[in-house]
């Protein structure tokens, strides 16, 4: 390939550091409170993920570039744990256990009714970016087995019936709140 | 005389709706402008009659549940004597102080639970108004020599799963060289189906710190980290709240008590990793690394975390440790059987009539737990099987059932004692299903690092899963075995080594209900979808 392409098809290409700019602020605070601790890396996601609800790609490679890590590192950790995602939630976290005890008091059906209702599989969101549906290993609150789980609020001895009635609510509670936003 | 109410407001009575129990509660007591005081507290382990509203006057005590909002104004008039319109005699739990009444409560023997759904957890007047740190007190007047031989002596062993006698680990801790050391105790609690350590740790969390302080001192450490799940943010915040109280009462920080013995605590958050309960992987998980689990030996009270001497135990092993001191070693052995001393607490839950937190002394049978404390099989249908030991751990039938609850027992039988984790079924679970569940569980949660783990669980859930779809051959039963054998010997961690129990201990003992996914090509139970393809699109490809 003769040179002047090569350099031409660069130019385009580059299109300066994206992380010249220094972090927002808001990460900013995150990462100089963890400065100079080897063993921050699972802390400093965790606020991450407090603070956007996910870890944006952008602010990972900040992180790593900050905190001197390897960028290898940074997404090594984050990958290992299931508490970190990667795509942004829905409003609702709808989480239902899949437990031992949730699982032989029938949890399964209630996720499968879940999943029908919503449209959507495990670990994905609905479009109108509402509902995020996931399953958990175990609540802790396993004698009210069945349990669901909806952003911090835990509900037990659900039954497939209160499990769908319980998203149907959320669901005319925000057409209303739509509704009063827009009038 | 004023009245004292409490509220159990743990993590399960929330969920069971205690906050607007409360709510309720407090709107009556302020319009009938009773005397009354109302408390929050833990969870006293019956789970089952959540939300529970114990009532205490003149040294008497009346326990009801379940008490939903709109049950609070009848409760409230039946038990002042304003008439009884409406109240349901069912909603009343016990009326005796030692709660010999109600059995799922009388026959437990509560230590690390003791003051759980007694004391308001974010009170430490309330904790020392019941004697605490006062074992703390005690055991700095000995020397940490002294400490490890009553440990020892109490027969105390780790109840995080594997058993390993507590005073000795303390004492090769304490023996190790090094600059400097660690305890970490292990709040990670990872086996679904398992909730004590919460349970321990929401409703008494000074109790967990002062077991940690007196390991601390035994063994001359200098920072203990409380390793938690994030699926507990209640736990975590009341540690928070004991921390701070702690500090604030110094029982932290230089020269604890005129000591000499420094010491402070750390809390760090997991963020869902099974395997991080495994105590290397924890180790490293601590250090800010992805949690995969190293060889041992060496062994962490020799090198562990950053290569210093670590000792690390069980939420339930440190609660267990101020009793013993302040009632001495040989009341504690004496608890439980002669090789191990004190109680266990177990999960006790499944489709089971009364579920919750049970604490009972070591050695009871796996009968009298399950149809005397936990009252037998949920409506009326058939018991089949128990499972201990979650992922880890084996399921025994009703052959079993007078087998005591002890780690050699249970061991001799396929099963483990594990962390506490007693789930009981009944005849609408499918053994081989249920296997499978389990397999499901440990092959996404491996860490894969090494081979037998990554690979063989998933090919044992493949065998699984070929099985409950009713396409497998008899032939299929014994690759499934070998397989087995195969994954627990050749495992780098604890996740792979006991992994192939669910799968074994259901081939032993219910052996029929696979022959007839094989042969008949049935299942059961009726749970087994056969001949289906759902759920299953690598099957076909990995089993070529
Ligand atoms: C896969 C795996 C998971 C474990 N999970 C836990 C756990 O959740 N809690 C716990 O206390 N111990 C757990 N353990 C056991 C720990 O490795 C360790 O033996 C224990 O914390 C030691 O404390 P102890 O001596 O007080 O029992 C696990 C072990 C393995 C192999
Ligand atoms: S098994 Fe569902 S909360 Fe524990």
């Amino acid at each position: 390939m003769p040179l002047h392409t090569k350099k031409k098809h660069r130019q385009y290409l580059y299109q300066g550091d994206p992380l010249a700019a220094p972090p927002p602020p808001e990460l900013a605070a995150i990462l100089d409170r963890h400065r100079d601790q080897p063993d921050a890396m699972i802390t400093v996601l965790e606020e991450i993920q407090a603070h956007y609800g996910y870890l944006p790609q952008r602010q990972l490679q900040y992180t790593a570039r900050e905190l001197g890590f390897p960028l290898s590192r940074v997404y090594g950790v984050a990958t290992f744990y299931n508490l970190f995602h990667f795509t942004a939630p829905g409003r609702y976290m709808v989480r239902v256990c899949r437990g031992t005890a949730c699982h032989v008091n029938g949890s399964q059906k209630i996720i499968d009714a879940l999943e029908k209702n919503l449209g959507i599989h495990q670990d994905e969101s609905t479009l109108d970016g509402l509902f995020s549906l996931q399953t958990v290993a175990c609540m802790g609150a396993c004698s009210l087995a069945p349990v669901l789980v909806v952003n911090d609020h835990t509900y037990g001895r659900m039954t497939i019936e209160s499990s769908v009635n319980e998203v149907e609510n959320l669901k005319k509670e925000n057409a209303v709140n739509g509704e009063e936003v827009t009038a | 005389m004023s009245t004292l109410i409490r509220v159990g407001t743990s993590t399960c009575g929330l969920a069971a709706g205690a906050d607007q129990t409360l709510a309720a509660l407090e709107r009556q007591v302020e319009r009938r402008q009773l005397d009354v005081r109302i408390q929050r507290t833990g969870c006293l382990g019956a789970c089952h009659r959540e939300p529970l509203v114990e009532v205490l006057s003149n040294g008497n005590s009346v326990l009801y549940g379940p008490i939903t909002p709109e049950r609070v104004a009848l409760l409230l008039d039946q038990h002042f004597g304003m008439g009884e319109r409406g109240f349901s005699r069912d909603w009343l739990v016990s009326q005796k102080t030692d709660k010999s009444d109600y059995p799922f409560l009388g026959r437990q023997f509560k230590i690390t639970t003791q003051l759980c759904g007694i004391i308001d957890p974010n009170s430490l007047d309330d904790y020392l108004a019941h004697g605490g740190y006062q074992a703390f007190r005690a055991a700095i007047q000995h020397t940490p020599e002294e400490i490890i031989q009553i440990v020892k002596d109490s027969h105390l062993r780790g109840r995080g799963g594997a058993g390993f006698p507590t005073g000795m680990k303390w004492e090769i801790t304490r023996k190790s060289k090094g600059t400097q050391k660690f305890i970490i105790c292990n709040a990670d609690e990872g086996d679904p189906g398992a909730f004590m350590d919460r349970t321990m740790i929401e409703g008494d969390p000074h109790r967990v710190l002062e077991g940690m302080l007196m390991g601390a001192y035994a063994m001359g450490a200098s920072k203990g980290y409380i390793y938690v799940r994030a699926e507990y943010p209640l736990a975590v915040k009341a540690l928070r709240e004991a921390i701070k109280q702690a500090a604030a009462y110094g029982v932290t920080g230089k020269n604890i008590l005129g000591s000499g013995m420094n010491f402070e605590f750390v809390i760090k958050e997991g963020a869902g990793a099974f395997v991080c309960g495994e105590e290397t992987a924890l180790m490293r998980s601590i250090e800010g690394k992805r949690g995969m689990p190293t060889m041992r030996p060496p062994y962490p009270s020799e090198h562990g975390l950053w290569g210093f001497p670590t000792s690390i135990n069980n939420v339930e092993t440190f609660a267990s440790v101020p009793s013993i001191l302040l009632n001495g070693p040989t009341w504690f052995a004496n608890i439980g059987t002669a090789k191990s001393g004190g109680t266990k607490a177990f999960a006790l839950t499944g489709t089971i009539k009364k579920s919750g937190l049970v604490e009972v002394p070591i050695g009871m049978t796996l009968r009298e737990m399950i149809f005397e404390i936990g009252g037998g099989v949920k409506s009326g249908r058939e018991f089949k099987a128990v499972q201990l030991g979650g992922p880890s751990g084996g399921c025994l039938p009703f052959a079993l059932i007078d087998t005591h609850i002890d780690y050699e027992d249970l061991k001799a039988t396929g099963a483990i004692m594990g962390s506490g984790g007693m789930v009981s079924v009944d005849d609408t679970t499918c053994m081989v299903d249920f296997a499978r569940f389990f397999l499901t569980f440990t092959q996404e949660e491996s860490c894969g690092k090494c081979v037998p783990c990554r690979i063989g669980t998933r090919k044992l859930l493949n065998l699984l899963t070929k099985i409950s779809r009713g396409r497998a051959t008899e032939h299929d039963l014994g690759k499934l075995e070998s397989l087995c054998e195969t994954v627990r010997l050749g495992s780098l961690c604890g996740l792979g080594q006991t992994a192939p129990n669910p799968a074994l201990t259901t081939l032993r003992y219910f052996k029929d209900e696979y022959l007839a996914h094989v042969l008949d090509h049935k299942c059961p139970a009726g749970v087994c979808e056969m001949n289906s393809s759902q759920h299953e699109p690598e099957l076909t490809m990995a089993m070529a």
